[in-house]
């Protein structure tokens, strides 16, 4: 076993650096929407910095990565790199993050944004490494300095409790990545121009140890529509009781909304995980958040205080969760629920649509 | 063919334990108890269910303060055989760059000890809370980083070959490695086992040998602690409280319909596209005031 | 035999640290086993903690432990639906050091715990004692449930709390009554140390404790209390669990209710509530008490149902009764005489000359007293509120007419009989000295 130590000469130092990436995350062809979301986030910095969005899209042949390419531009990118090989057909850390670490060392970016996803986390770790510089990880908030060029990368900490700034001073690039569903995402436009690069990729197989044997996409779990649901409403443990979350699931249905649920609910078993909103479950800023029965503790309040609009339901006056809300409501939830699901059930202009759900996202 | 794996571990504050005071807003950590970060006690389970099928050595590292002693027992009261206390003074403010160089070191001290076929970590720790130690570790070391692993499906001796389980967001692999690599388990794939009773008293009495920065080459090194750390934590704060006018609908005493009533004409005035959308239908011509639906 | 001690002490509450650390200072070769996941995890106390028992196990105890507030000031309040009436009795600083002070359990026993292993005790967690080792009538160690868990040892130490299973299972104990135990629940609630010390009318280093007793227990045998720490209050309320079960109420709604009343609710606003637990306490007093030793075995503490339910007090005996324990043990072992039960009655002895039974004795009555007598919790607390309120009222009728109709108000509901009756019988069950 050996140690790869390279030495402060291996990274690159800040003044040779210049330019914002993103990576496109893709597998088999999926790009992941985080990529979008920073693709949003790095046309700002990029402006704030006045320099170059380039992004980064990794992956083989028959992934379709010139289609990525496209839309990458649409979201904002002024130039796209493409790194083609077989070998990165599917998710290898080692030949993934040989990729991008190659192609970092030889353009010099001064920023690199990845996705906080499971992917992301991964690759991330292994270039930064790799790269010998700072690395900070699952971010909800971005800034940068014009004049010396710092990224400050914010991170929620102790639980969500407290946030905390990090930067990276003197090495390059200073890399992040992203909590998916916090970054706004920016409106595509198809009539944007941007360059395409293909690079070149120097990766042999046989110095890729992994093999994948099988790949197998797992089927979705459940709430997975959670992320991307236009309104949503939820539930907490001021419900009472199990069946009570029927009626949360209830209203929701009627809005064409999707449930989710505070942690306790998923403790005690009534949802699944992928119900869960806040900090160790979904981050969602739907146009509409209906809590009921949530006292808005901070760890769920990260998950969703960039809702549009938030209404609350909750029998205690006090409750936190009235802090963040745009309306409050003192009142039970279990009797008021089905009386909002009645109401607005029969405020539909056709009465013959009453009751029917309807989808967004 | 005994293996010999080492698990990184890390004593962490419980976060189920810490609150922030509600006035000064600082963290309460009055009385919070340390326990062993709960994503690397999968991978101490991992480490010792190959050693049951395989037979060999598991040995516990850590790199921390002294205090740390007390999480490296409880895996040894687990069933570890071993366990190292990485701790000197110029490990100090360690990013997770330099937190991997550091472990790197150590393992491969511990290889030229007995040497090692796999270094186990836990996805992510609760308080660094980052999962970049462990691919970090797998770059220094040069050792094929499996992250996310939920299942070693089988592991050859003879051949050096492993195939595991992992499951990436939406998907699964199933992965062929050689040995030595580093493999990174997922949360909730195993629960660790109750050590025996011989196992407990052992891990009670047991001397954890403590190596020092001089004991892993890294002696007045540049490249760990605060030095060998890229990245500086500039701030720490509450997050602010989002501003947002609240508008408390007075609705006491009022039946629960008539609540009801009283929160879509709110919506109606104030959020007219959206309630449009909710109730289906078009955004009322006569402007945003009265739609009449609260009747 | 592979795993062998001098002792074995199964608890690392008060009492088993107090008896281990007695051990271990003396040289034996002592085995501690606790269930929690660290000792103090599993512990509930109000707490007060009586610092002369500590001191004599731990000398100088008051400059290490982590003790919250001295008590400089006792509340006691009779509670009616929305009101009560008190007395506070605060006295100015002493000579001595203070005598109660305010404790958390968890961090509490975490220190008491380290003195143990500093002293050489070997304390092993998350480990549960199943059942006794019993061979030929005699305890020879323990059955833990973990893989290959027998351990012998010359004696057992049995500090394992109020349910002390193993002693009921052994044979040891008769099983617990609902009678016998109180049932309490508490939670602490977290508050700004300066607003703390505004409400309670404490300057930094100075704590209050508060009794309560009347509505708040809806006619149950039982009280409420309130505790000041540095950052926090604890509160709770317990009754006789057999009273719990014969109304059907819940304890958490009692607390709730108990935190809402008008009296308590402004003490403890805005603060945060962490840390619920319930938990038994022994309330049986003199009358009910077990052997406490036999061949091979002590008993110490809640174990032995060493709790005073008149004062509250639980930790001081335990931890008297853990090292009066260690104390007779060390002495038998140091004359090379077996731990016959003969032998080890010279620690029940120890126990008949100190306080811990001298105070039971005395008060032997009062459990079955109250438990007769819910007139106590019920109908007193009620009159004394009406009668106080009407006195303080401003509304025309003369002081004179007031008591005349406060004192109808006591005879229409007890008769009076019933009244000098009550006085009677609470003067004998906590003055009288007399035999039965
Ligand atoms: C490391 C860590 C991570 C965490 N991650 C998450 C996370 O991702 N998501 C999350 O949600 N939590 C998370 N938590 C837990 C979080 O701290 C809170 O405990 C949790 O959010 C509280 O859930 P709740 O609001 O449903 O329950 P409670 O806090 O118990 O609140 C219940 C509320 O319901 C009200 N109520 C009662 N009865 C009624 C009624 N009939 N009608 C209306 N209202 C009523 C009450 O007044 C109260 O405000 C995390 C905690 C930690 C330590
Ligand atoms: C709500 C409440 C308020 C109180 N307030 C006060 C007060 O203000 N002042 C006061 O002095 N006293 C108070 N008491 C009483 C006091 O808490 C007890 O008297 C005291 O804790 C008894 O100590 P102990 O060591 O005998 O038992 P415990 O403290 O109960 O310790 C027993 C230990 O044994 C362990 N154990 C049990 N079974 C096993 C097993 N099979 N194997 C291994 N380990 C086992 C338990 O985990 C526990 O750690 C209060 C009690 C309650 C419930
Ligand atoms: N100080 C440390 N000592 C040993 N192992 C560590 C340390 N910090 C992190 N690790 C390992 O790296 C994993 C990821 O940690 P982190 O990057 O902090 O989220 C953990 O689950 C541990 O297995």
């Amino acid at each position: 076993m050996l140690i790869r130590n390279r030495g402060p000469a291996r990274h690159c130092a800040a003044a040779q650096a210049s330019g914002v990436w993103v990576l496109v995350e893709q597998q088999h062809g999926e790009p992941h929407d985080v990529s979008w979301e920073l693709l949003g986030e790095g046309r700002r910095l990029a402006d704030t910095l006045a320099t170059p969005l380039t992004a980064v899209v990794a992956g083989a042949a028959e992934h379709g990565l010139e289609a990525a390419a496209g839309r990458a531009v649409a979201y904002g990118a002024d130039l796209v790199r493409i790194l083609e090989d077989g070998v990165l057909r599917h998710y290898r850390t080692a030949a993934y993050a040989s990729a991008l670490a190659g192609a970092a060392r030889a353009h010099r970016p001064a920023v690199l944004l990845l996705g906080a996803t499971p992917l992301g986390r991964d690759l991330a770790g292994a270039v930064a490494t790799d790269l010998e510089t700072g690395l900070t990880a699952d971010c909800t908030q971005l800034a940068s300095d014009p004049e010396s060029g710092c990224l400050a990368s914010t991170r929620p900490t102790f639980g969500g409790s407290l946030l905390c700034t990090i930067e990276t001073r003197a090495r390059r690039p200073q890399m992040a990545t992203v909590r998916p569903g916090v970054m706004p995402r920016p409106e595509p436009d198809a009539s944007r121009q941007g360059s395409v690069i293909r690079e070149r990729v120097d990766l042999a197989e046989h110095a890729i140890v992994s093999k994948v044997l099988a790949h197998l996409p797992e089927p979705r779990e459940d709430g997975a529509r959670l992320v991307d649901a236009r309104i949503v409403v939820s539930g907490g443990r001021g419900l009472g009781r199990r069946e009570n979350l029927a009626l949360v699931r209830g209203l929701a249905q009627v809005l064409g909304g999707e449930m989710g649920v505070s942690r306790p609910l998923v403790q005690a078993g009534w949802a699944a995980h992928g119900r869960q909103i806040g900090q160790t479950g979904h981050t969602v800023r739907p146009s509409l958040y209906i809590a009921a029965g949530i006292s808005g503790a901070v760890q769920h309040r990260v998950g969703m205080e960039n809702a549009e609009i938030i209404v609350a339901i909750n029998t205690d006056p006090d409750a936190p969760i009235f802090d963040i809300a745009t309306y409050g409501i003192v009142a039970d939830a279990t009797s008021l629920l089905p009386a909002l699901s009645d109401a607005f059930s029969r405020a539909r202009p056709d009465p013959a649509r009453a009751g029917e759900g309807r989808r967004y996202g | 063919m005994a293996m010999h794996s080492v698990v990184c571990i890390k004593q962490v504050p419980d976060s189920s334990q810490i609150s922030i005071h509600p006035e000064t807003n600082t963290i309460m950590r009055q009385g919070v108890p340390s326990i062993v970060n709960p994503y690397d006690l999968h991978a101490l389970e991992a480490a010792l269910t190959l050693r049951d099928r395989h037979a060999g050595q598991v040995t516990v590292l850590t790199m921390g303060p002294r205090s740390a002693t007390a999480a490296l027992r409880r895996c040894l009261a687990h069933g570890a055989d071993q366990a190292r206390l990485i701790t000197d003074r110029a490990f100090a403010g360690s990013d997770t760059l330099a937190t991997a160089l550091v472990l790197a070191h150590a393992v491969a001290m511990l290889h030229r000890e007995q040497p090692v076929d796999v270094v186990f970590c836990g996805r992510q720790t609760i308080d660094g809370d980052t999962g970049q130690v462990g691919p970090g570790l797998a770059g220094r070391l040069g050792l094929d980083p499996l992250s996310y692993v939920v299942e070693i499906d089988s592991l050859d001796p003879a051949s050096r070959r492993i195939v595991v389980r992992r499951r990436l967001g939406s998907a699964s692999q199933t992965i062929e490695s050689r040995l030595p690599c580093l493999i990174s388990m997922l949360e909730g794939t195993n629960q660790v086992r109750f050590g025996s009773l011989d196992d407990v008293l052992r891990a009670e009495r047991a001397e954890v040998p403590r190596w020092s920065a001089a004991d892993i080459g890294l002696d007045g090194s540049e490249v760990v602690g605060l030095k060998g750390s890229p990245t500086r934590v500039r701030r720490v704060f509450a997050p602010d409280p989002v501003e947002r006018p609240t508008q408390r609908l007075e609705t006491a005493e009022r039946e629960p319909a008539d609540a009801a009533a009283i929160l879509l004409d709110a919506l109606a005035r104030g959020h007219p596209e959206l309630l449009a959308e909710l109730v289906g239908a078009e955004v009322a011509r006569t402007g945003a005031g009265r739609t009449g639906l609260s009747c | 035999m592979a795993n062998r001690f001098d002792a074995i002490v199964v608890g690392a509450g008060p009492a088993g640290n107090a008896a281990a650390l007695t051990l271990a200072r003396g040289g034996l070769d002592v085995l501690q086993v606790e269930r929690g996941e660290a000792p103090g995890t599993k512990n509930v106390q109000g707490a007060i903690l009586y610092a002369d028992a500590l001191e004599r196990v731990v000398p100088g105890c008051r400059r290490g432990a982590p003790l919250e507030r001295p008590i400089v000031e006792q509340r006691m309040w009779m509670m009616d639906e929305s009101s009560y009436v008190g007395t506070h009795f605060r006295a100015p600083r002493g000579e001595g050091p203070p005598g109660r002070y305010t404790i958390l359990r968890a961090p509490f026993d975490r220190w008491f715990s380290e003195k143990v292993r500093e002293a050489g005790a070997l304390l092993i967690c998350e480990t549960t004692v199943r059942e006794l080792l019993v061979e030929r009538d005699r305890v020879v160690g323990v059955r833990t449930e973990r893989a290959g868990g027998d351990v012998h040892a010359d004696v057992v130490v049995l500090a394992d709390g109020v349910n002390s299973r193993l002693a009921v299972v052994a044979g040891l104990r008769p099983e617990l009554r609902a009678t016998e135990v109180a049932l309490a629940v508490k939670e602490t609630v977290f508050l700004e140390r300066g607003t703390l010390e505004a409400r309670f009318n404490i300057g930094r280093d100075e704590g209050v404790a508060t009794e309560m007793m009347g509505a708040i227990t809806r006619g149950m045998v039982g009280t409420g209390f309130l505790y000041t720490n540095k950052e926090s209050v604890s509160v709770g309320v317990g009754c006789l669990l057999a009273h719990f079960k014969a109304t059907g109420l819940r304890p958490y709604d009692l607390l709730e209710q108990l935190k809402s009343h008008p009296a308590v609710a402004p003490l403890l606003r805005g603060g945060e509530a962490r840390e619920f637990a319930a938990h038994l306490l022994p309330e049986g007093g003199y009358d009910s008490l077990p052997g406490m030793h036999g061949d091979g075995w002590v008993m110490v503490g809640d174990a032995a149902h060493l709790n005073n339910a008149v004062h509250r007090e639980g930790s001081n005996l335990a931890m008297t009764s853990g090292r009066l324990a260690g104390e007779a043990i060390l002495k038998l072992k140091a004359g090379g005489r077996p731990m016959t039960a003969r032998n080890l009655s010279a620690y029940r002895e120890a126990l008949a000359r100190s306080f811990v039974i001298k105070d039971l004795h005395r008060y032997r009555r009062v459990p079955r007293l109250l438990e007769n007598n819910r007139q106590f919790f019920t109908d007193y607390p009620e009159l004394v509120n009406h009668a106080v309120a009407k006195m303080l009222q401003v509304d025309g009728i003369d002081k004179r007419t007031k008591q005349r109709e406060a004192l109808r108000a006591f005879r229409d509901r007890r008769g009076l009989g019933g009244l000098a009756g009550d006085a009677f019988k609470l003067w004998r069950a906590l003055g009288s000295r007399g035999g039965r």
